[in-house]
């Protein structure tokens, strides 16, 4: 018997190994393939960051030179790699003159991690809470209430709650700063978080029931049942469990929508966060700070989407069967 | 594909219903007709189609019923209130925002449609493609969806339109140029699943040709998918449009949408909050109707709810 478990559980390290290393290298290479094509687009870009008409020709050279932009664009794209991978994501050639983009983006990256992350938060949570008082209180007065919320949820753009948010409790009422600021970073977080958060909860509240809907109604919950466990037992031991799990493959992607999200919430509230120096950047065609800001959203949303797989592997044993008969 | 035996005509002969239990009394309702007949059974969903044919009416009629030019500059009206004559109101140029904001309605939803529309051609036909040859093609197309999948696709948009320029057309293959992943997948996914269901093994092993196999399975059953998705995506171009225009990276010029007009009424929006509101409301109405019958349609074609 024990010799079995041991067998199991020695087979179980072994596939599991290889799946996270599969999944890895995987997303190593898409990785690579995306900063090709990121590449591939800033050289189709329109204009050049130093289109002022004072330069002349030599010294628009000088430039290009500079910053090794007359060399072959292969050298170029390699160059740009090694360096991706030493940390050293180049240095911006307009917004902030001869600035490592590195240094831009530390100031600006924990302001938005912060938003986003209050968002990810207050979101999930009232989602999940939502979402299960509508699938125990079904086809009552609260599932009705807790439907509504969150189709209205998913159908408001998250910048029309901001601007709405803004000008109600900002504007009107001023009980919040209308602009970030800080000295009060807390208070003046408070509605950019609810306006990011709100599509986030929605989502989560409507996949939340129907999970528990379909969970509530399966054979197991009917055996657990006649088996004679109490109501809270039921709940928390087969019920949540199960329900729950699913729920981690939706937050992903929201944590990515709120990263897009973020460029017009932080734009509607003046965040100076990383959102809002992309927006800068694409206006003011800073290249560099473009191309490094998309890869490091994409590296960000790759990561996620890893832990996400990995996790839910090592949940769910059937998933990592079948992603092995690949 | 496993040898399928094929039976004559001569050998499948109907056995006549000896047993009066076994005759069918109900008429006989097609697919099509139970899902009409659920959808019209659903208040939330019928009533949302009410809003979305208001909707619609208004983006084709409105502009000519108020009898007001959406482009004509009146410096004597500029920033007033909604009445009589401005229904909702004008802007910082005595231009009527009724008007304006129906032609702006007008480009979103075309801008969407168009969109679904590519989506869903091009998704289905590289799913399908996919599904058909297997093997080597599929693992190689599926690595190209796995890496667009990949990125953020908001930030896509953002890079090809300054690419392509800040116009329709560059809206269109901008927003259209990731979208089409998520079709492709249900596509190839239903239709591997149906090849490998009994009921289409039953049909071949009945003498089903292909011809009938696609008609009456392969294209019922993925058409409704296709819906549905279809129902998801509208709202969700309306939205990208709406949040491009809104930072300044989606139409330019002289273009109105109903982003642009938001953005446009959010400079002003302390003095003239109307400006803002009534794009912004005519907006969530729209897609809240398009998520609503979205959801109505879910499980209107879906057969297994009966009620």
């Amino acid at each position: 018997m024990i010799h079995y478990f041991f067998l199991a559980l020695l087979s179980f390290g072994v596939a599991m190994k290889k799946y996270v290393l599969k999944r890895v290298i995987t997303a190593i290479f898409t990785l690579l393939a995306i900063t090709l094509i990121l590449f591939i687009l800033m050289q189709l870009m329109p204009g050049s960051p130093f289109n002022d008409e004072k330069l002349n020709e030599s010294q628009r050279a000088a430039l290009y030179a500079k910053y090794g932009l007359d060399k072959p664009i292969v050298i170029q794209f390699f160059h740009y790699v090694i360096n991706m991978f030493k940390g050293d994501l180049g240095v911006s050639y307009k917004i902030s003159k001869n600035t490592p983009i590195t240094q831009l983006i530390a100031s600006r990256l924990p302001i938005s991690i912060g938003v986003g992350f209050a968002a990810v938060s207050i979101g999930a949570l009232i989602g999940l809470l939502l979402g299960l008082l509508a699938a125990f209180k079904r086809d009552t007065v609260w599932d009705t209430l807790a439907t509504v919320i969150s189709v209205i949820g998913v159908s408001v753009p998250s910048y029309v709650f901001a601007l709405a948010l803004s000008y109600q409790f900002g504007f009107k009422l001023d009980w919040f700063p209308m602009l970030f600021s800080a000295k009060d970073v807390l208070g003046s977080s408070v509605l950019p978080s609810v306006s990011l958060s709100m599509f986030t909860m929605a989502s989560i509240a409507r996949f939340t029931r129907a999970e528990m809907i379909e969970v509530l109604g399966s054979d197991y919950m009917l055996l657990a049942e006649s088996k004679g466990l109490s109501g809270n037992k039921i709940v928390f031991a087969h019920a949540l469990r199960n329900a729950l799990i699913p729920i981690i493959t939706v937050l992903a992607p929201l944590v990515v929508d709120l990263m897009t999200g973020s460029l017009v919430v932080e734009k509607i509230f003046s965040i100076p966060g990383v959102g809002s120096l992309l927006v800068n950047a694409i206006q003011s065609n800073d290249y560099n700070v473009v191309i490094a800001l998309s890869f490091i959203y994409s590296a960000m949303y790759i990561g996620i989407m890893l832990v996400v797989d990995i996790l839910y592997g090592v949940i769910d044993p059937r998933i990592r069967v079948a992603k092995e008969g690949d | 594909m496993m040898e399928v035996r094929v039976y004559s005509a001569e050998e499948l002969q109907r056995v006549g219903i000896e047993n009066e239990a076994d005759v069918i009394t109900r008429p006989v309702i097609s697919y099509w007709k139970g899902a009409i007949l659920r959808f019209k059974k659903n208040h939330i969903a019928m009533f949302a189609f009410g809003l979305f044919v208001l909707f619609l009416f208004f983006t084709l009629f409105g502009p000519a019923l108020s009898g007001e030019n959406y482009t004509e500059i009146d410096a004597a009206n500029r920033n007033i209130g909604p009445n009589g004559s401005f229904w909702f109101g004008t802007d910082q140029l005595g231009r009527d925002l009724f008007s304006r904001i129906w032609i702006g309605a007008r480009l979103s939803v075309i801008v969407a449609l168009v969109c679904s529309g590519i989506q869903i051609v091009f998704g289905s036909i590289y799913g399908g493609i996919m599904a058909y040859f297997g093997g080597k093609v599929d693992a190689v197309m599926m690595r190209i969806i796995e890496v667009v999948n990949s990125f953020p696709s908001l930030l896509v948009t953002l890079l090809i339109m300054m690419v392509v320029g800040k116009n329709v057309i560059g809206l269109l293959i901008a927003m259209s140029i990731t979208s089409w992943v998520g079709t492709a997948r249900i596509v190839r996914g239903q239709i591997m699943l149906l090849r490998e269901s009994e009921y289409v093994k039953a049909s071949q092993l009945l003498g089903g040709g292909a011809a009938r196999i696609i008609k009456k399975h392969l294209l019922p059953n993925t058409i409704s998918l296709l819906i549905l998705d279809l129902c998801s995506s509208i709202p969700d171009y309306i939205f990208t449009e709406a949040s491009l225009s809104f930072l300044g990276m989606g139409l330019g010029g002289d273009i109105i949408s109903l982003g642009v007009l938001i953005s446009d009424g959010k400079t002003k929006m302390q003095f003239y909050p109307w400006q803002m509101i009534f794009p912004a409301v005519v907006l969530v109405v729209a897609v809240l109707a398009f998520n609503l019958i979205g959801d109505g349609l879910r499980d209107a074609l879906d057969p297994k709810t009966v009620n």
